[in-house]
C-alpha cells in the first residue's frame, strides 16, 4: 500500500527532470549575448520605472478569505461524500445544516458587497 | 501498476532473487517515464499543432502545412526553435525564483497524470484519493505561474500572476463542488473507482444520472477552463491587454515550459471530464475478449473522449472573446458557485429519495444530449449546404475576370 | 532601542491604515493593442485605473511643415501618410484646399471617381477597426475574416491607382487615373458579395454575449461632451449626435448621394458607450455601399483631371476645407502667399481630437477596459502626430 504514493514522488521528479533537461539543453544550444538593455525589464519599449513590487491592490482580498472559508468546508465535503450513501437521510439532513450555514454565510458577503469591486 | 507487475512476477518476466519492492520501483519509473516521453511531451505538442490547424480552418485559412505532412510536425520544429533561442533572464528579476518557477509548472503538469487513467489497468497509480489529489497538484501549476509572475519584477507579469491566483482560488470552488456528486454517486475518490462505477452506455454515465449532475457537468468543464486559462478566461495571459502576462519576461525554452504545461493541461481536463462525468475507458465487454485489443480499444476510446473535449476548448478559444477581471469574478461568485451548491444538494436529496436512480431520466437525458448534438449536427449539416449551394454567391473571387464575363 | 525593518513596517501599517501603492504602467509605445506607437501612462490601483494620460508624439514626421518645402503637387503623396490607413481622404483634402484656393473646377467624372475611391477606403478603414476592436477584446477570428474582405478593396484600389496602402490618387484638379475597363463590374460584385458579409459579421461577433458586455456600458459619453471634446465622425455619432460633414457641409457629389448617417442608439446600454462607436462603423459599412452603388451607377463621362499648371501658384490667400473622413471631420487648413509652395499647412484630424477625451473617460475603468476604449476610437498613431 505505500508504494501506492511512490509514483506521485517519481512524477515530480520526473517533472522537474523534464524542465531541467529543457533548461539544460537551452543553455547549450541557445546563444548567450547578454547586454544591459536585453535584461530590462519589458515596458513597452520605456525604461522600467522602478520595480514592480509595490504594495498592490488586489482587490481580492475579501475573495480570498472567502476562497480560504469555501474551498476548506468543500474539502470537509469529500469524506462525506464518500460515505453519502451509507450515511443516507442521516447524511443528508447533517449536511443541509452544514450547507444551510454556509449558504447564509454566502448570502451574507454577497449582501454586504464582497462580491462587488471597489 | 502493482497488480501488473505482481502478475508480471508470476509469469516469471522478473528475475526471482529481485526484492520485489525493486520490481515495482522499476516498473514504475519505466512506465512513468514512458507515459511522460511518449504520451505526455508530444500530446502537449500535438494540441498545438491541432490548436493552429483548427484556428486555420475557423479563420478560413490553411495554418501550419509546411513541416511535415499537413505540417503534422510543427510542434517539434517549434520546440527546437525554443531550444535554440537565447534564455533572457532579466536582472531586475528575483533570479532564483523566477528560474524556479517553469520547474514548478512542470512538475505540477506531470505530477498530474499520475492518476490520469489511459485504459482498462492503464493508470500509473490508482490512488484513493484520486481526484482530489489532482485538484491539488493541478493547483500547483498556479503557484508557478504566480512565482513567475512576481519573479519577473515587471508590472505586466505581476498583473498576469495576481489575475491568474484569483481566477484559480475563485474557480476552484465550483470545480470542487462540481465534482463532489460523482463523488457521491461512486462512493469513491479513486478514478478507476469513479469509473467503474460507470457503464459504457450513455444512459449509465454520471453525466445523465440526474439533472443536477448534467448541470455539474458544464460547470465543471467551465472552472476547469478558467483554471486552465483557456478563452474565455485567457486572463493572465490576455494577450493584447497584458503582453504576455506572465510569461512577458520568459524567453526560449523556459517560456516553452509554460505553454507545454498549459496545452497538456488541456488533455488532462478533458481526462477529468471523461473519468468523471462520461463513462472513462468503459466499453461493452462483449467487443473484445483478449486483454491487448480490450486495452488498446479501451486506450482509444478513453482517448477519443478526452480529446474531444480538448477540441472543444480550442474550438471556444478561437470563437469567443475574452471576459473581463471583474466579470470573471462575478460569474464564479454569483452564478457557479450557487448553481454548484444547488446541484450538489440537488444529487444529495435526490439519491436519498431515488437510491437505486431513476432509469426513464437517465434514458431521457441521454435522449436530450443526443437530440441536442442530433440538432447541432443538422446546423452545420444546413450551414454547409447552404454554403456550397451558394459558393457562386458567397465564396467567389469578386475580382475575377472570368465572372464579371458570365454575368455579364 | 532602533526598529528592525519589520517593525518599522508594522509600525507604519498600524499609524496609516492597510493602504495601496498606486501602479505606474506604461502602456506603449510597444504594446500590442495600442495600434501603432501610441503610449499611455497609467496610474492604477491594482486593476482598476485611476487615470491614462496619453502620451503622443512618437510617430511625429513633420508633414505639416514638409509641404513648405516641396511644393504643391509635391505634397500629395506626404498626404497619404497622414493616416495610412485612410490615405484617399487625405488626398482629397489637399486636393480640394488647393483647388478652392486656385478656384479650380474639377470634373465630374473626377467628382466621382474621387467619392467611389473614398468610399471604398472608407469600408476598408472600418473594416480594420471592427476587426482589430474584436481581436484587442480577444477574440481573434472576426479580425481575419474583415482583412479578407480588406484584401478584395486593397485588390480594386490596387487595379486603380496601383497602391494598397499609400494610394497618391488624387491630383490638384481630379483624379491620377481613370477608372480602367472592367472595373465597374468587379466594384458592383464586389459590393454583392460584401454586403451580406455585414451580416455576417454582426452575426459572428457583434451580438456575441461576451463580447457585448465587454462594450456595453463601457466609456459611455454624452452628446454634450462628445460636443465639447471635439469628437468626430464615428465617435461623434456614436454619441447619438447626427452630424457628418457629408450630410451637414457637403461636398463634392455628396449632395446628388442618398444616404443616411447611423447614429448610436443606446440599444444595449447607455447612449455613446464603446459598443455605439462600435456599431456605427458597422452600419457605416452599409451606407457606404449604398453610396458606391449610386456613384456607379451614376458615373457620368468626360475628363478626370482639370487643366491644371504644371508650375502651380494659387493666388494668395488661406482656405479651410472640411471632408468626412473615416475619422470623422477632417480639416485642413491651408495658407498660399502666391508662390509655388505653401506657406503653411495645419491639418486637423479625427483621432487627435479623440486622444483629450480618453484622460477623462478612463478614469475608475479597468485596465482591459482601455484596450476597448482606445479600440472604440479607432485611433492611428500617424494620423494623431503626422
Amino acid at each position: 500500500m505505500k508504494f501506492q504514493y511512490v509514483p506521485v514522488l517519481i512524477a515530480f521528479g520526473l517533472g522537474g527532470l523534464v524542465a531541467a533537461v529543457f533548461v539544460a539543453a537551452g543553455m547549450f544550444l541557445g546563444p548567450r549575448r547578454p547586454s544591459p538593455v536585453k535584461e530590462a525589464a519589458f515596458e513597452c519599449g520605456n525604461p522600467p520605472s522602478g520595480p514592480a513590487w509595490g504594495r498592490f491592490s488586489v482587490k481580492f482580498y475579501l475573495t480570498a478569505i472567502l476562497f480560504i472559508v469555501f474551498d476548506v468546508e468543500v474539502v470537509f465535503m469529500y469524506p462525506w461524500a464518500v460515505l453519502f450513501r451509507p450515511l443516507g437521510v442521516f447524511g443528508l439532513v447533517e449536511m443541509s445544516v452544514f450547507v444551510l450555514v454556509l449558504t447564509v454565510g454566502l448570502v451574507y458577503v454577497w449582501r454586504k458587497g464582497a462580491l462587488e469591486w471597489d | 501498476m502493482q497488480e501488473l507487475v505482481d502478475s508480471l512476477v508470476a509469469d516469471g518476466f522478473v528475475p526471482g532473487g529481485l526484492p520485489l519492492w525493486v520490481a515495482y520501483l522499476g516498473a514504475m519509473l519505466v512506465f512513468g517515464g514512458i507515459v511522460v516521453f511518449v504520451f505526455i511531451l508530444p500530446i502537449a505538442g500535438i494540441t498545438t499543432w491541432v490548436e493552429r490547424r483548427v484556428a486555420g480552418r475557423i479563420q478560413s485559412r490553411i495554418g501550419p502545412n509546411r513541416t511535415g505532412p499537413a505540417g503534422f510536425l510543427q510542434w517539434l520544429a517549434d520546440g527546437i526553435k525554443s531550444v535554440l533561442k537565447e534564455d533572457i533572464v532579466p536582472s531586475a528579476a528575483d533570479v532564483p525564483l523566477f528560474k524556479l518557477a517553469p520547474y514548478v509548472v512542470m512538475t505540477g503538469f506531470v505530477a498530474a497524470f499520475v492518476v490520469v487513467p489511459f485504459g482498462g489497468p492503464l493508470i500509473i497509480a490508482d490512488l484513493n484519493v484520486g481526484i482530489l489529489y489532482l485538484t491539488a497538484v493541478t493547483a500547483l501549476v498556479v503557484v508557478g505561474i504566480l512565482m513567475a509572475g512576481w519573479a519577473s519584477n515587471n508590472k505586466w507579469s505581476l498583473l498576469g500572476g495576481i489575475r491568474s491566483a484569483a481566477q484559480i482560488v475563485s474557480y476552484e470552488i465550483p470545480a470542487g463542488l462540481s465534482i463532489l456528486p460523482v463523488v457521491m454517486l461512486a462512493g469513491t475518490l479513486s478514478m478507476q473507482g469513479i469509473i467503474g462505477h460507470q457503464g459504457w452506455a450513455p444512459w449509465t454515465w454520471h453525466v445523465f444520472d440526474n439533472p443536477f449532475t448534467f448541470f455539474a457537468f458544464f460547470i465543471l468543464f467551465v472552472s476547469a477552463l478558467a483554471e486552465g486559462n483557456r478563452t474565455p478566461f485567457d486572463l493572465p495571459e490576455a494577450e493584447s491587454e497584458l503582453v504576455m502576462g506572465f510569461a512577458t519576461e520568459y524567453s526560449g525554452l523556459r517560456n516553452l515550459l509554460f505553454f507545454m504545461a498549459e496545452w497538456g493541461n488541456l488533455y488532462v481536463i478533458g481526462a477529468v471530464v471523461t473519468t468523471l462525468f462520461l463513462g472513462g475507458w468503459q466499453i461493452p465487454l462483449a467487443l473484445a475478449d483478449h486483454p491487448v485489443p480490450r486495452i488498446v480499444l479501451q486506450f482509444a476510446i478513453f482517448f477519443a473522449k478526452a480529446y474531444f473535449w480538448v477540441f472543444v476548448a480550442v474550438w471556444l478559444r478561437w470563437t469567443l472573446p475574452r471576459i473581463r477581471v471583474d466579470q470573471m469574478m462575478i460569474m464564479c461568485w454569483k452564478y457557479l458557485v450557487p448553481i454548484a451548491f444547488v446541484n450538489f444538494m440537488g444529487t444529495a436529496v435526490w439519491m436519498v429519495l431515488f437510491p437505486a436512480g431513476v432509469p426513464a431520466v437517465r434514458v431521457l437525458l441521454s435522449l436530450t444530449a443526443a437530440g441536442l448534438l442530433v440538432a447541432f449536427a443538422r446546423r452545420v449539416v444546413f450551414h454547409v449546404r447552404r454554403a456550397l449551394l451558394t459558393r457562386e454567391e458567397l465564396s467567389f473571387n469578386p475580382l475575377s475576370t472570368a465572372r464579371v464575363m458570365s454575368r455579364g | 532601542m532602533s526598529l528592525t525593518g519589520f517593525e518599522v513596517e508594522i509600525q507604519r501599517e498600524v499609524d496609516g491604515g492597510l493602504t495601496t501603492e498606486d501602479m505606474t504602467l506604461s502602456m506603449g509605445p510597444q504594446h500590442p493593442s495600442t495600434h501603432g506607437v501610441l503610449r499611455f501612462v497609467v496610474r492604477a490601483d491594482g486593476e482598476v485605473m485611476k487615470e491614462a494620460i496619453p502620451d503622443i508624439g512618437y510617430l511625429h514626421r513633420s508633414i505639416e511643415k514638409i509641404s513648405e518645402k516641396v511644393g504643391w503637387h509635391g505634397f500629395m503623396p506626404y498626404t497619404d501618410r497622414v493616416d495610412y490607413v485612410a490615405a484617399m481622404f487625405c488626398n482629397q483634402g489637399w486636393a480640394m484646399a488647393a483647388e478652392r484656393l486656385a478656384s479650380i473646377e474639377v470634373p465630374k467624372r473626377a467628382e466621382y471617381c474621387r467619392i467611389i475611391a473614398a468610399e471604398f477606403n472608407r469600408i476598408q478603414s472600418h473594416l480594420l477597426s471592427v476587426g482589430s476592436m474584436a481581436m484587442d477584446i480577444g477574440a481573434y477570428t472576426p479580425f481575419i475574416h474583415t482583412v479578407r474582405e480588406r484584401e478584395y478593396i486593397n485588390d480594386l484600389i490596387e487595379e486603380l491607382c496601383g497602391a494598397r496602402l499609400t494610394f497618391n490618387y488624387m491630383r490638384i484638379g481630379g483624379v491620377a487615373w481613370d477608372i480602367p475597363p472592367g472595373w465597374r463590374e468587379k466594384a458592383l460584385s464586389f459590393l454583392e458579395r460584401f454586403e451580406p458579409l455585414i451580416d455576417e459579421y454582426n452575426a459572428l461577433i457583434s451580438y456575441n454575449k461576451i463580447y457585448t458586455e465587454r462594450l456595453r456600458n463601457v466609456a459611455a459619453i454624452s452628446a454634450q461632451e462628445a460636443i465639447d471634446y471635439n469628437l468626430v465622425g464615428p465617435n461623434l455619432r456614436g454619441s447619438g449626435v447626427r452630424y457628418d460633414v457629408r450630410r451637414d457641409l457637403p461636398y463634392s457629389v455628396y449632395p446628388e448621394l442618398d444616404f443616411d448617417v447611423p447614429v448610436g442608439s443606446g440599444e444595449l446600454g447607455t447612449l455613446g458607450d464603446c459598443f455605439d462607436r462600435y456599431m456605427v462603423r458597422m452600419r457605416e459599412m452599409k451606407e457606404s455601399c449604398k453610396i458606391l452603388r449610386q456613384c456607379l451607377a451614376q458615373l457620368p463621362q468626360g475628363p478626370v483631371i482639370a487643366k491644371v499648371a504644371r508650375n502651380f501658384k494659387p493666388a494668395a490667400g488661406d482656405c479651410y476645407v472640411r471632408i468626412e473622413s473615416a475619422r470623422g471631420d477632417m480639416g485642413w487648413y491651408v495658407v498660399s502667399d502666391g508662390t509655388a509652395f505653401p506657406h503653411r499647412c495645419k491639418i486637423r484630424t479625427g483621432s487627435f481630437a479623440a486622444m483629450s477625451i480618453i484622460q477623462k473617460v478612463s478614469r475608475n475603468l479597468m485596465i482591459a477596459d482601455l484596450i476597448a476604449v482606445i479600440a472604440s476610437f479607432d485611433l492611428v498613431a500617424p494620423e494623431i502626430d503626422r
